[in-house]
């Protein structure tokens, strides 16, 4: 029984910490949650971080590995959420196990959970290495994720060189951690900057947002959640994104309210 | 301009930083798409200088050579301000005196 429409999509960034599993875990909550059957595949098995921001990190029994060493069944290594049924978490191996798996490996894991989800999210590890192109073996698509500093934008360019060699397409990007305030008074990159810079179409732009420290000391994803918060809400709308649906963008120069941000935007106003 | 960059300049202020940024950026990634270092680049510029100068008498100094990048794809743009023919009369564009800087291009796939 295979869903020929299943759709592989690896997350990556290049740099470390701009919020790459963060986005993982909550796009997959969010798409479950939207009725999609969700594999979220935890393919930075060194520094393995999607089981706490998920809150699963104490149902991990196996691993991909012990899978395709037949040791154990793949619904056996599937660790399913508690509240969102939908979304399943495969952590693609053990730290202590790291010279074992290859590329194509990765490829034959993925397909196996193809045949049961509609969306696999494979979470890239950081950096440009072997552990990012197995992860980058077993995907179709990508999601690149930035944030508007200059060394964030340049790893980013440099895994999306990699990802056109490797003929992985569409390549959409998240711009991320994104603060309104200074964008306004031009001290961080503009989103046209960015997005001009990479030549990469926008799929979501997530505003620098405290719940999102919060929800990781949970291990509740924002998303789990009604929505309150402006990650959430952006989250939320990068699944729908995903699916299909067209929702617009939010402009980070309306997001402030109020005389400062009036003067803000006079001030970047061209006089001549 | 922008009324922050008139008052900057006003008052002497560092202008803000998200441009310098953009610049900053533009240029470490023609350096990285094309995977040139700048001993290269410089190698390169050299012997460019070298060959166009045998043809047309070119400003050494005013001589630049550089990568740009737009839309992934990197350009290399030389812009050589061209002084005078070294004969007269002989070659395409070899007029004397006074030229424009004439930018060439050629893009490299990136």
């Amino acid at each position: 029984m295979t869903a020929p429409s299943s759709r592989f999509i690896l997350i990556c960034s290049g740099k470390g910490g701009v919020g790459k599993t963060t986005l993982t875990a909550n796009l997959g909550i969010a798409l479950a949650r939207q009725g999609a059957r969700t594999a979220v595949l935890d393919a930075d098995f060194g520094l393995r971080n999607l089981d706490l921001l998920l809150g699963l990190e104490n149902r991990i029994v196996y691993t991909a590995q012990e899978v395709l060493a037949g040791s154990c069944r793949l619904e056996q290594a599937l660790v399913k959420h508690k509240q969102q049924p939908n979304l399943a978490l495969l952590p693609a191996g053990n730290p202590r196990m790291l010279e074992w798996l290859k590329p194509e490996d990765m490829r034959r894991i993925a397909a196996m959970v193809g045949e049961q989800f509609d969306y696999v999210l494979i979470d890239a590890p950081a950096g440009i290495e072997g552990g990012f192109r197995n992860a980058m073996a077993a995907a179709r698509e990508a999601i690149v994720v930035t944030t508007p500093e200059v060394s964030a934008v340049r790893d980013a360019d440099r895994v999306i060189g990699l990802l056109n060699s490797e003929g992985v397409k569409p390549i959409q990007l998240v711009l991320n951690r994104v603060r309104p305030k200074m964008m306004a008074s031009q001290e961080m990159l503009a989103v046209d900057d960015v997005t001009d810079i990479l030549a990469l179409p926008l799929l979501g732009l997530v505003l620098e947002d405290e719940q999102v420290i919060v929800s990781t000391n949970r291990g509740e994803p924002l998303t789990l959640g009604e929505g309150g918060s402006p990650a959430a809400r952006a989250y939320i709308n990068v699944a729908r994104r995903l699916r299909g649906e067209d929702v617009p963008l939010i402009d980070p120069s309306k997001e402030r309210q109020g005389l400062r941000a009036r003067i803000g935007r006079l001030m970047h106003t061209k006089i001549f | 301009m922008t009324l922050r960059d008139l008052i900057d300049k006003l008052l002497r202020r560092q202008p803000a930083s998200a441009g310098t940024a953009k610049q900053r950026l533009q240029l470490v990634l023609a350096h990285d798409r094309s995977d040139l270092n700048p001993e290269l680049l410089e190698q390169m510029r050299r012997e460019i200088l070298e060959v166009v100068s045998r043809y047309v008498e070119i400003d050494m100094e005013e001589g630049d050579v550089s990568l740009a990048t737009e839309d992934r794809v990197t350009a290399l743009v030389a812009n050589l301000p061209i002084r005078r023919a070294r004969t007269p009369g002989e070659g395409g564009s070899g007029r004397s005196g006074e030229n424009r800087p004439q930018p060439v291009s050629s893009p490299i796939r990136s």
